[in-house]
């Protein structure tokens, strides 16, 4: 490293002013064959809902490929496919959804293959960086059961990547903090 | 070939360019380089941090990669010009904010979605939950966004914000700034940061600001007024370069 890095800081309360836009929480056009909704409530150290984060996620297609400037894997062909999702609608009850497609299995190098998997960043007030975790799926038992970032999370909190299946999608809570603690990861 | 398929095999190759670029893992960011989770200074912190320790996570193909909204994101001729963006000029002192956006080999990122947000001049968010006793602007929305340049160059043209209270603490104001949000290429280098003005009053008295430990690193949140680019009789200018992490000296960490 040459240079330094250029610190974080919270986006604050006021980033609704600049970062949503109406298409933005679809990582998928709406009516794409396939889509789901994936939704959810963020939740602070006192269990109380937060009404004002910012949650963006990033993914592969169902083939394992990225909507992406990068080749890895083949580029996704899937037609609309932005691949991610950004949620920031503040309507302050702590719920976001996005709309999706089920992301497949991602190829990894040197023969382990990782289970379908969401890439997430949540950003709030009160939070100096972003946070970082990933969305796993409840009903992938045994590609789960094989996912080597899955494996070194300890066996008693991996539950809480893991989002189960509801009508016409998926759901997940995130905990930012006390019990129940989602799993944040540093990248 | 026609020009609508020139310009399509134009805009395949702008897309595809980059991949000789992309490296496969990017630095770690060290201990302290950005602010802690747990900073009892800014009180919102102190429900919104985990307390579990986090689990490293070895880069893989998700975290390398990274979306491309350049073109969804822009969507109109003033999106870097927040001066421009009503009938009538906003009020306040007009300014150009503009630098580079680098990796932390020195290498500029081209064509990454740079966005802002801001108070008007006054101080004064447009946003419902900003209530306090300071002018809305009917001329000022206070959001722009750019995509940088071949050099990683972005641009923008706007109003110095003003400072503005908030409820941290008794007599607690912050330093005027704009909001900036790097999309980089790749998920790991997602940044969220804050430019402020040199010389501002209230840096002794900011948590925010201050929860960055290192004096040098603050400093890299601080723009650089310029008289040289400072336009005459139009608006003075002020440079900020962005740091985002650079490439790994691995590719693709470990077993993944």
């Amino acid at each position: 490293m040459i240079f330094e890095l250029t610190p974080s800081q919270t986006v604050g309360p006021y980033f609704a002013i600049g970062l949503p836009w109406d298409v933005g929480p679809d990582a998928v056009p709406v009516d794409t064959p396939g889509a789901i909704r994936i939704r959810g409530t963020v939740y602070d150290g006192e269990g109380t809902p937060v009404p004002d984060f910012l949650l963006e996620t990033w993914q592969a297609d169902p083939e394992g490929r990225f909507a992406d400037m990068h080749e890895y894997g083949g580029r996704s062909q899937l037609e609309g496919f932005r691949g991610f999702a950004r949620y920031g609608l503040e309507d302050g009850d702590g719920r976001f959804e996005i709309v999706t497609i089920k992301p497949g299995p991602v190829q990894g190098l040197s023969g382990a293959t990782q289970a379908p998997h969401i890439a997430v960043s949540l950003f709030a007030r009160g939070m100096l960086n972003r946070v970082i975790t990933r969305i796993y799926f409840a009903d992938e038992a045994q590609a789960n059961a094989a996912d080597p970032v899955l494996a070194s999370v300890p066996a008693d909190r991996r539950a809480t990547l893991l989002a189960q299946p509801v009508a016409g999608g998926y759901a997940i809570d995130l905990r930012i903090q006390g019990e129940g603690e989602t799993v944040f990861f540093s990248v | 070939m026609t020009d609508q398929l020139e310009n399509e095999a134009q805009a395949e190759r702008e897309i595809y360019d980059p991949i000789s670029e992309t490296p496969t893992s990017y630095v770690r960011e060290p201990e302290g380089a950005h602010p802690p989770m747990d900073y009892p200074g800014y009180k919102s912190t102190s429900l919104r941090h985990p307390r579990q320790p986090l689990i490293y996570l070895p880069q893989t193909i998700t975290e390398v990669t990274g979306p491309q909204l350049t073109a969804e994101r822009i969507v109109g001729e003033y999106d870097n010009d927040l001066t421009r963006q009503h009938t009538g000029e906003p009020i306040g002192e007009r300014i150009t904010v503009t630098g580079r956006v680098f990796d932390t080999e020195g290498k500029p990122l081209r064509g990454t979605l740079v966005e802002v947000w801001q108070a008007n001049a006054a101080g004064r968010y447009l946003h419902r939950w900003d209530r306090w006793p300071a002018p809305l602007d009917p001329n000022f929305s206070g959001a722009g966004r750019c995509v940088t340049d071949d050099e990683g160059r972005y641009s923008f043209t706007t109003i110095k914000p003003g400072p503005y209270p908030w409820g941290n603490h008794y007599n607690a104001w912050r330093p005027a700034h704009i909001h900036f949000s790097l999309m980089g290429r790749a998920f790991a280098q997602r940044l969220v940061t804050q430019m402020y003005f040199p010389g501002d009053p209230f840096f002794p008295y900011d948590p925010i600001f201050n929860s960055v430990a290192d004096e040098r690193a603050r400093e890299r949140m601080i723009s650089t007024f310029s008289i040289h680019d400072t336009q005459p009789n139009w608006a003075a200018a002020y440079y900020f370069d962005i740091y985002l992490r650079g490439p790994g000296a691995t590719p693709f960490e470990e077993a993944f």
